[in-house]
């Protein structure tokens, strides 16, 4: 296959960034979007031109590293496919394919395609947890956890936490990745003990971080987990909850 | 070649020589201290016996841990709950990114619920089996013991366990055993236990106990007075290089299959860490030791960047096979019955699919070399679900294995439920590491070990889901109890200071090191040596070995390095993101790393587990182990002459006889 790259070069975070073409031959239907960089890399290097920095790591799905943004679209043509899934059959031979970094106003550019999306971490940070010490938790099989439950838990804890969902959206909220963790938590018969603290404080984060939901929904498309959009609804749930209930749990 | 051997090989005089030019036989050492109490009693007599530091004294303490997987990020979450100063260093944004996020089949435990004849006993038994005599017996002992805690300590920080219709925690079966004790959740286990350990890691640093670097890469160990007396490191940011002294040093920094480039390791995993330890003195154990997984995705294109695997818990339903007749190209759906080969069925009927990995492998190989391979490169065998299905419905396969087939629709373009897929062998797990006494310490006193980066638990072939376990005990059991047992000796010691000269010398050695690579000025990028190097390693260190084919992989390697320095490129600039730098150093270190796997290798003048040496093969075409004269962990030094020492941990088995491993 033969394709137009046109990806957004930007040095650091300090530095402008501006668009620029490069012409990728002898890829096949069969690469990865990611395998196409690092054959275009390759190329780059053995012109003596630097290559593009992009994130990525386990190329499984499963990492959340990998992220960019490919024709306006987080991740790329493909619905709920990270980056590192997304493969060069989505794209007609010959065509002109734009990449850029995850838009947000939260994620500053490391580098080229990479970002900076420390700012999911610092809402865990703020309460995504179990206040748990090693040694000290009761047997597993003491609690009973019915099998729809944890197969609940788990659908909710399936985020990857590659961030698609807030360079989705037109606000640039993180609520569904929000929802997802406090749902996911709150399933979960050890971890609730601190659910309403929890989710004040991971939304009072959050708000601080990222914009505000206004349920476009844009986000549950590209979300490489399937989380689905009421997971968002969860955020109003757990909040409301901590409201009316004025305690911790 | 001779096919069946009697008695020891006398090692060629070509291989002998080549061997002796590149090490010397250096003196026993013992991993543990020798007591009179039974192995399945050593734990908790060990743990009767550390030192402790009291709550107060304990922030007096500053320890380093390199690494936020399952190992790292809980023995950082664990120590920083204790009471100490811990920093901890990733070269992930974010800790949740740590490899150990990939895994997907399961965490076993020894937790002996069912009728199904499970104990303690039986889990050491299967996993010093499974790793053919080459792992440290009592290890094996406190894996299975704190395996229960694991398992509790796991679900209530967050990680939703699969469990059963009434309730309670469910289990199923994985390679190597005939009990139910992996706990899983989905096809997502390494997920949910890495994000429930870097949340309680997060809960640490929220609390000001935990100081945590993201971005940062460990370049060095610096060594004062002959003890780890803190790192340096480079911010992959700003490209600042920076020194940072600690009481205590702990590595929980991977494993180092990626030598093979072609692996289903994240592509960012590397040995760098270790081996720059290695380089200040900590000796590398077992370094030949790498586990071929047998359900991995073939290599269908030249760009390929890794090779992703397929649990191996597929192998509980799917049925493997090839045609009987080399080089049949029918559409496998129209193969039938008769024509069919169930090798594995065949060859192992009691355990049948669920041998261990290394024999699935090297079953896999005999049939891909015999010319009965499938697919479009005769590369692979299939794994097929008709029967699963069938007996069992769609519904059931989809619940259990539902995401795994995704990904290989996915990563195939082929629908497996319709479909037998295509898997083959593929570089996977190092059992082999830095290796560290019974208490995680390596031979450098106040280093330590832990995860995959070590080596004791697994011998020559680590049973599937035995890995995060080892992970999760380290982090969170092991090195809490060992690390404050050597700190409590240093009580009232300041922490070394960073205008020391070692520090000053280990920080100019690493500002040399990133010069020397710049300074080459060649014409190819990093990434083209490593597949080099992975593509030589497959042939030469790969499934299955000889002496032959290891000298001459030796000298390949030792060329490649040569080219390596003379022409290597590294575009860009230092002080900033540069990941071709980054690059650069993984794969200046891979080189050496490989030739002191060859070389380790073509030493080890035996087979065990997935150390396959073709001279050493009984009849049947398994592997014959050599206890006579290999019963020891090789734990290798570098000497000042940039030779090695090669010295030995004799190995005991008291609870677990020797005997011949056998799975008909
Ligand atoms: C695809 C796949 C599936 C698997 N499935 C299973 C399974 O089902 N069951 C099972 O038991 N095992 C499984 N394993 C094996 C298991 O996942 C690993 O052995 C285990 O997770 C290793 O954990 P760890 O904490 O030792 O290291 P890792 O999770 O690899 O973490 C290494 C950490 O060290 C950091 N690091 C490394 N070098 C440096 C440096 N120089 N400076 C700073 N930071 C550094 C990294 O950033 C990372 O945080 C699987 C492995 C793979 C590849
Ligand atoms: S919710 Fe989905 S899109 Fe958002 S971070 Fe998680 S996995 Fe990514
Ligand atoms: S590289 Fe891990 S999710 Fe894409």
């Amino acid at each position: 296959m033969k394709l137009t790259l046109q990806i957004w070069r930007q040095d650091s975070a300090a530095s402008e960034g501006h668009y620029e073409d490069y012409l990728l031959v002898g890829a096949g239907p069969e690469f990865t979007l990611l395998e196409a960089l690092d054959k275009l890399n390759d190329q780059l290097v053995s012109e003596g031109k630097e290559p593009v920095a992009f994130d990525s790591d386990c190329r499984e799905g499963i990492c959340g590293s990998c992220g960019i943004t490919v024709d306006g679209r987080p991740h790329g043509p493909v619905e709920k496919t990270p980056s590192c899934r997304q493969h060069l059959r989505s794209f007609a031979d010959g065509s002109t394919v734009r990449l850029e970094p995850f838009r947000n106003g939260s994620y500053r550019v490391v580098r080229d395609l990479a970002v900076d999306r420390s700012g999911l971490d610092r809402i865990i940070k703020a309460g995504g947890y179990a206040s748990i010490d090693a040694g000290t938790a009761p047997d597993a099989d003491a609690h009973h956890l019915t099998h729809e439950k944890a197969e609940y838990a788990l659908d909710m804890a399936a985020c990857i936490g590659c961030g698609a969902c807030v360079a989705a959206c037109p606000n640039g909220s993180a609520n569904l990745y929000v929802g997802a963790k406090l749902l996911h938590l709150a399933t979960m018969p050890s971890t609730k003990a601190e659910r309403s603290t929890r989710a004040k404080e991971m939304v009072r984060v959050a708000e601080e971080e990222f914009g505000p939901c206004s349920l476009y929904g844009e986000c549950v498309d590209v979300c490489p987990a399937g989380i689905p959009i009421t997971a968002i609804a969860g955020v109003n749930r757990e909040k409301l909850r901590q409201v009316l209930r004025g305690m911790a749990d | 070649m001779t096919l069946a051997d009697t008695g020891t090989r006398v090692r060629p005089a070509a291989e002998a020589q080549l061997l002796d030019g590149l090490r010397t036989i250096g003196s026993d050492i013992a991993g543990m201290i020798p007591s009179d109490v039974p192995a399945a009693e050593f734990w908790t007599d060990r743990k009767l016996h550390y030192k402790l530091v009291s709550p107060l004294n304990r922030r007096k303490f500053t320890v380093i841990v390199v690494g936020t997987g399952l190992a790292g990020a809980g023995c950082a979450a664990a120590l920083g709950e204790l009471g100490y100063n811990v920093e901890a260093f990733t070269f992930h944004d974010a800790p949740r990114r740590a490899h150990s996020v990939a895994a997907q089949g399961g965490i076993n435990a020894a937790r002996g619920r069912k009728v199904d004849g499970d104990s303690l006993a039986r889990f050491v038994k299967d996993t010093i089996k499974g790793g053919d005599f080459r792992a440290r017996e009592v290890d094996a002992w406190r894996l299975a013991e704190e395996s229960i805690r694991v398992i509790d300590h796991m679900d209530a920080i967050g990680a939703p366990f699969a469990r059963e219709y009434g309730g309670q925690l469910a289990t199923r079966s994985f390679g190597g055993v005939q009990v139910s004790r992996t706990y899983y959740t989905r096809g997502q286990t390494g997920q949910q236990l890495q994000v429930a350990a870097s949340q309680a890691l997060l809960r640490q640093v929220a609390r000001g106990s935990v100081n945590l670097h993201t971005r940062t890469e460990m370049l060095d160990l610096i060594v004062e007075d002959g003890r780890a007396a803190g790192i340096v490191a480079r911010n992959l940011i700003t490209g600042e290089i920076t020194a940072h002294t600690a009481h205590a040093v702990v590595l929980a920094t991977g494993g180092y299959g990626n030598v093979f480039f072609k692996s289903t390791l994240a592509k960012n995993s590397n040995v760098t860490a270790a081996f720059r330890a290695h380089r200040r003195g900590a000796y590398f154990a077992n370094p030949a030791f790498i586990q071929f997984h047998p359900t991995s995705l073939p290599v269908s294109s030249e760009w390929q960047s890794k090779t992703i695997l397929m649990s191996e818990s597929l192998r509980n339903d799917g049925r493997i096979w090839v045609p009987k007749t080399p080089g049949d190209t029918r559409d496998p759906n129209t193969i039938p019955e008769e024509e069919r080969d169930y090798y594995l069925e065949r060859r192992y009927p009691a355990f049948g699919n669920l041998t261990p990995r290394d024999v699935a492998s090297r079953a896999a190989r005999d049939e891909i070399v015999a010319g009965r391979g499938v697919g479009p490169l005769k590369n692979a065998v299939y794994l097929d679900f008709r029967d699963a299905i069938g007996r069992l419905g769609r519904k059931v396969i989809e619940e259990r294995y539902g995401n795994l087939f995704e990904m290989y629709t996915d990563a195939t373009g082929e629908d497996p439920y319709v479909v037998p897929m295509r898997i083959a062998p593929g570089a996977h797990f190092a059992m082999g590491g830095l290796w560290n006494d019974y208490d995680q310490m390596t031979s450098i006193p106040g280093l330590f070990v832990g995860g995959e980066a070590g080596w004791g638990y697994h011998g020559a072939n680590r049973l599937g889901a035995n890995s995060l376990l080892s992970a999760c005990v380290d982090g969170w059991f092991t090195l809490p109890y060992a690390v404050p047992h050597y700190l409590a000796d240093l009580l009232g010691s300041p922490k070394p200071a960073l205008d020391a000269p070692e520090v000053a010398g280990a920080l100019d050695d690493a500002r040399g090191g990133v010069e020397r690579l710049t300074a080459i000025g060649g014409t190819q990028g990093p990434d083209r040596f490593h597949r080099r190097l992975g593509d030589l390693l497959y042939q030469h260190c790969g499934v299955s070995r000889d002496g032959e084919l290891l000298a001459e992989g030796i000298r390949s390697v030792q060329a490649l390095r040569e080219e390596f320095w003379s022409d290597l490129r590294v575009q860009g600039q230092t002080d900033g993101f540069n990941q071709e730098l980054e690059r650069a150093g993984r794969v200046a270190d891979y080189l050496d790393m490989a030739e002191l796997m060859c070389l380790d290798a073509l030493d080890r003048d035996e087979s065990c587990g997935a150390h396959f040496r073709t001279e050493h093969q009984h009849p049947d075409g398994e592997a014959k182990r050599d206890d006579e004269n290999w019963r020891f962990a090789s734990a290798w030094e570098r000497g000042a002459d940039g030779r090695y020492i090669r010295h030995q941990e004799p190995l005991e088995f008291v609870s677990v006889p020797l005997e011949t491993r056998n799975y008909k």
